[in-house]
């Protein structure tokens, strides 16, 4: 039997319904892997063993009542922002730290459902406000192809430990790009569902109008499988779609064959790095080689995107962490009066990103700029939402990069916050437009850094990209590439 | 000097749950005992519409006349304070419920009725309490549905809006909208009051009296506000914009000098609700289900009972009043009684007892029973009023208390005869003054022989029997 | 929009926010934002004339919820969570109305 850590989830789902391993030893083989290889990641953020362990025996004896599911025994990771009931929920931020969470976020009630359950908690930039993971309150988390280079944010953790073997899988979110990017720079794969097709409820909220949570996971097909476990309307988040949940994993076909595929032209722009479009346009022609046409397309606004992300998000994102006050849960600093108490905690409580990001959404709300900034944006999100309606109209998916580079360095862009802002160019669009997107690895740099490939659909299309990705990913053999941090039991 | 008052009145409704989450709308618990991530702001946790305080709503707002808004959205209102959950209220900011409608006042026996501009739904706020050092929150209340009611600056006096405030009350009741308990909160209210000296000058500088919540109060604080800003005026002093404090104790209102920050509220969509898109079939299926407003049962009342229009305003004041007297004019088919009784023997002993007439163990049954035994002349009146104070004690069936207590008026001839025999006998010089013409003799007469009866004797057959005898 | 020279009032929107800045926070911010700005300065060269504003990504309306009570959270587990407390109910600096 090969090492547990390096398999699928569909593996491991093999494996324990056949007998091969039971939940409690694969549990233990990850967690030893944790504590081996992680100091060098910083994937994690809590791990309650015990906790996990005891959700694996349950499970274990679940299965022995002959009361197992498809997922019984499943360990997923789960990013710091989900409510997990009797566990933190830190967020990546000091400004919660001492909160108990006593509720189950929607998405962590149907896995348990299913007979999967919680890991562990992984790492994030603060608030997911961030595109590096450096941003975390409890430090940077690296990226396994090469711990100098950052691993993406802001669902970094949850793709490094994916990507490490820490984890089989792990929920992300993504509101504009947190799970494409990170998937992207660490060789994962990464989805971010369609506004509405996930459940929000028990997810903290960073941007209200775009945060979605999905998968980040080995292959495209664990990703179609998670997807179906986590999607469907939910009565506590209103904006949930009722939508029926097609089988992802039976539209699986391995085939292209009859689809057109668009090439967004504004996707592939001066200053991105050559490697990287080098690396997408070959994965473009081997989809036209398995059967897809490949259109070009437009999508005008696309220069307006990140202006436009920057403004709206900012803006929710400004009066949603106004919980954050030291009175309810979380950490305090006392002071003489509330509005005393309010200025002392925030500014402790917050890192410089997350004041930054709740400062512009502020302004951007505030008297006599509400028109120019705010409204003006969301009626560009209107023009941008458009463009993907026409270019859906002519095609079935669109092929672009994730990001214009690989994995940066870390500290690379923690002094000019706007050319990491520029980073998000390809992956916001999805986010306003509220449509889905998938980070498929499409090889690597010269460098030995991941490449990833984003396929584009429109809303609740989630079949037809996990099947291009599909189809792509069993014609390549990147999802078989693993980092060699930790290989042999030497970290 | 002329006064402009506009009033912001917060009415609770009476749903089962809070606004945007499951936990019971419900006053007197424990503190935060009915809480949850969502009312307590909790990360991850989100609104979901109640339907039932968005029905009620758009009920007020066809009560009161107004124009129902088929689209209408939620907001999110920004501002910092302990007893709010999130730090930002959900309320609707450019797209209410409903705009425009009215209130029918009559003051001074004039009937004038005062313009609405809009009635928007929003989530109420937590609970301070103080502490001699400390305040403590408790968010039983933070989350349930609050109607406001803003009005035109269309009231001139205190009297206006104390009467702008009992009618509102009176329907808002009527409609099963509100309970209107003041005593629990159900109505707050801000006020916005200036003064100018002419109708043909523009609106005065504005003051803002917050968070009044017993309508005496209102009526104190703009009696006293009004004439302060007189004062000022004729000063020839500036009234300055701000909010001030009604300090009930001393009887002023007080500026707050607080060093709270500008108000900038950076409303916007709030973007975990989705809009609202009302049907007009719905509404006008909502329309159909209105009860009868209190001025229009007035009316009715004084139609089908003939009663007259004063007594039928006072007992249509209130819907539970107004329906005891209606069951109890239809069981024993004596309209004229049964007003009389419910407007004079029940608000006497309601108001004695400080009881409201959903708790009294008198039902309209009984009291039907208690006017057919005075309209078959087994009772008199201050036998039925004995009768009456039982009946509103502890209930019962009014015959057998009559029997009970021996109250059975005396009609029988030969018995009445003999008491007036006796009387005649024992007083010689009252019946001499009598047949020397001194009416008022008669009177004396009469109470004699009641007296003897133990108020039972009939008295108009008293009084038959004695003019007979005396011939 | 703002004009590109017009300097980004940190101290007030800071306050809005109720976040005290360090003077050199507010030195960082300032210039960042005012980057930022000038960048989104871009939108405004945008005809968005007649266009309606998009605050949900979802076609979606009339959303309700039934007047149907739910159980809430257990007191103790919500006390537990405050930084301060007494007499169950959360403690807050003496608000002075
Ligand atoms: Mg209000
Ligand atoms: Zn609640």
């Amino acid at each position: 039997m090969s090492d547990p850590t390096g398999w699928t989830l569909t593996r491991a789902a093999a494996e324990l319904g056949s007998g091969g391993i039971s939940s409690v030893e694969l549990v233990k083989a990850l967690l030893e892997r944790v504590e081996r290889v992680d100091p060098g990641v910083g994937a994690f953020v809590h791990v309650d063993a015990e906790q996990a362990l005891g959700f694996a025996a349950a499970a274990d004896a679940a299965r022995v009542r002959g009361e197992a599911g498809p997922m019984t025994g499943l360990p997923v990771a789960m990013k710091d922002l989900l409510n997990v009931r009797g566990q933190p929920c830190t967020c990546g931020s000091r400004i919660l730290e001492g909160y108990q969470s006593p509720y189950d976020a929607t998405v962590v009630a149907r896995l348990k459902a299913g007979g999967a359950f919680p890991l562990g908690r992984v790492n994030m930039d603060e608030f997911a406000m961030g595109s590096s993971n450096e941003a975390s309150a409890f430090g940077p988390t690296r990226n396994p192809w090469n711990t100098d280079r950052v691993p993406g944010g802001s669902s970094g953790g949850s793709a490094a430990a994916v990507s490490a073997d820490l984890a089989l899988a792990a929920l992300g979110t993504d509101t504009g790009g947190s799970i494409r990017q990170p998937a992207s720079f660490c060789g994962c794969v990464g989805l971010k569902p369609t506004y509405g097709r996930v459940s929000r409820y028990g997810l903290t909220a960073y941007a209200s109008s775009l945060d979605q949570i999905g998968p980040i996971t080995k292959t495209v097909e664990d990703a179609a499988w998670l997807l179906g476990a986590l999607a469907g309307y939910d009565p506590y988040d209103s904006t949930s779609v009722r939508e029926p949940v097609p089988d992802y994993r039976a539209g699986l076909t391995g085939s292209l064959e009859g689809l057109r595929l668009g090439l967004p032209k504004e996707y592939f722009i001066e200053g991105m790095d050559p490697e990287v479009e080098a690396r997408v346009r070959e994965a473009v022609a081997v989809c036209e080689k398995l059967g897809a046409e490949i259109v070009e397309v437009s999508l005008p606004h696309t220069r307006y995107a990140v202006g436009t992300y920057y403004i709206v998000a900012t803006a929710e994102a400004s009066a949603n962490l106004a919980r954050f006050d030291g009175i309810r849960y979380g950490a305090r600093v006392e002071g003489e009066d509330a509005i005393d108490v309010y200025g002392k905690t925030r500014s402790r409580g917050f890192g410089p990103e997350v004041k930054r990001r709740i400062i512009l959404g502020t302004y951007v709300l505030s008297s006599g700029y509400y028109d120019a900034y705010y409204l003006r944006a969301q009626k560009v999100r209107t023009l941008i939402r458009r463009d993907f309606e026409e270019a859906f109209g002519r095609c079935d998916g669109l092929l672009t990069p994730v990001a214009p580079t690989a994995a940066y360095r870390l500290g690379e862009h923690t002094s000019d916050p706007l050319k990491m802002y520029l980073g998000d160019i390809f992956t916001v669009t999805a986010n306003l437009a509220g449509i889905c997107g998938l980070s498929v690895p499409c090889g690597f740099t010269g460098e030995g850094l991941p490449v990833g490939l984003q396929i584009l659909g429109p809303a609740f299309g989630e079949a037809t990209i996990l099947r291009v990705g599909h189809g792509y990913e069993q014609a390549t053999a990147w999802k078989d590439a693993k980092p060699s941090l930790g290989a042999g039991g030497a970290a | 000097m002329i006064p402009s008052i506009g009033l912001e009145v917060h009415v609770q409704l009476r749903t089962r749950t809070k606004m945007f989450c499951g936990c019971p709308n419900r006053f007197g618990d424990d503190p935060n005992t009915l809480v949850c991530p969502v009312c307590l702001g909790y990360p991850g946790a989100l609104p979901v519409m109640n339907g039932e305080a968005i029905r009620l709503t758009v009920m007020a707002g066809l009560l009161l006349g107004c124009r129902i808004n088929l689209q209408s959205k939620f907001d999110r209102k920004n501002y910092f304070y302990p007893d709010q959950a999130k730090n930002y209220q959900i309320s609707q900011y450019d797209q209410p419920l409903c705009s425009g409608g009215g209130v029918e006042i009559v003051v001074g026996g004039e009937k004038r009725v005062v313009g609405l501009t809009r009635i928007h739904l929003e989530e109420d706020v937590a609970k301070n309490i103080h502490f001699a050092d400390a305040s403590g929150v408790d968010f039983n209340r933070a989350g349930t549905p609050l109607m406001e009611i803003v009005t035109e600056p269309e009231l001139h006096s205190a009297d206006e809006a104390f009467a702008f405030l009992q009618a509102l009350k009176q329907i808002l009741q009527y409609g099963g909208i509100s309970d209107c308990n003041l005593e629990q909160g159900n109505i707050r209210c801000d006020i916005n009051c200036s003064v100018r000296p002419t109708v043909r000058d523009p609106l005065g500088t504005k003051t803002e009296i917050k968070n009044m919540n017993t309508f005496k109060g209102v009526h104190r604080a703009l009696s006293y506000e009004l004439q302060r800003q007189i004062r000022e005026v004729e000063k020839g002093r500036l009234i300055v914009q701000e909010t001030r404090r009604w300090d009930d104790e001393a009887g002023v209102t007080l500026s707050m000098r607080s060093k709270e920050y500008a108000h900038d509220y950076r409303y916007f969509p709030e973007p975990d609700l989705l809009p609202v898109v009302l049907k007009q079939e719905d509404v006008d299926a909502w329309r159909g289900e209105l009860p009868e407003k209190p001025a229009d049962r007035r009316d009715r009342m004084v139609r089908e009972y003939g009663i007259p229009e004063y007594d039928a305003g006072v007992l249509a004041a209130d819907r539970m009043v107004a329906d005891f007297f209606e069951a109890t004019a239809k069981g024993c088919g004596n309209a004229k009684a049964a007003s009389n009784w419910v407007m004079v023997e029940m608000m006497k002993c309601l108001s004695e007892q400080g009881k409201d007439i959903g708790a009294v163990a008198i039902t309209p049954a009984m009291l039907g029973e208690l006017i057919k035994l005075v309209d078959g002349k087994v009772l008199n009146m201050p036998g039925a009023r004995e009768v009456f104070a039982v009946l509103f004690e502890q209930g019962g069936d009014p015959q057998a208390i009559v029997k009970e207590k021996g109250l059975a008026q005396v009609s029988d001839t030969s018995a009445i005869e003999g008491f007036v025999d006796e009387v005649i006998a024992g007083n010689g010089s009252v019946v001499a003054d009598y047949r020397a013409g001194k009416q008022a003799a008669l009177q004396f007469l009469i109470g004699q022989v009641m007296k003897l009866s133990r108020g039972k004797a009939n008295p108009p057959m008293v009084r038959e029997l004695l003019l007979s005898k005396l011939g | 929009m703002q004009n590109a020279d017009e300097t980004f009032d940190v101290d007030y929107v800071a306050k809005l926010a109720r976040i005290f800045l360090s003077e050199e926070e507010k030195a960082t911010f300032g210039r960042q934002l005012n980057d930022i700005l000038s960048y989104v300065q871009e939108l405004s060269g945008l005809d968005v004339e007649g266009v309606e504003p998009t605050s949900h990504a979802v076609p979606v309306t009339n959303v309700f919820r039934e007047d149907v009570v739910r159980a809430g959270l257990e007191h103790d587990a919500v006390m537990r969570n405050a930084p301060a407390s007494r007499s169950g109910q959360f403690l807050v600096p003496r608000i002075i109305e």
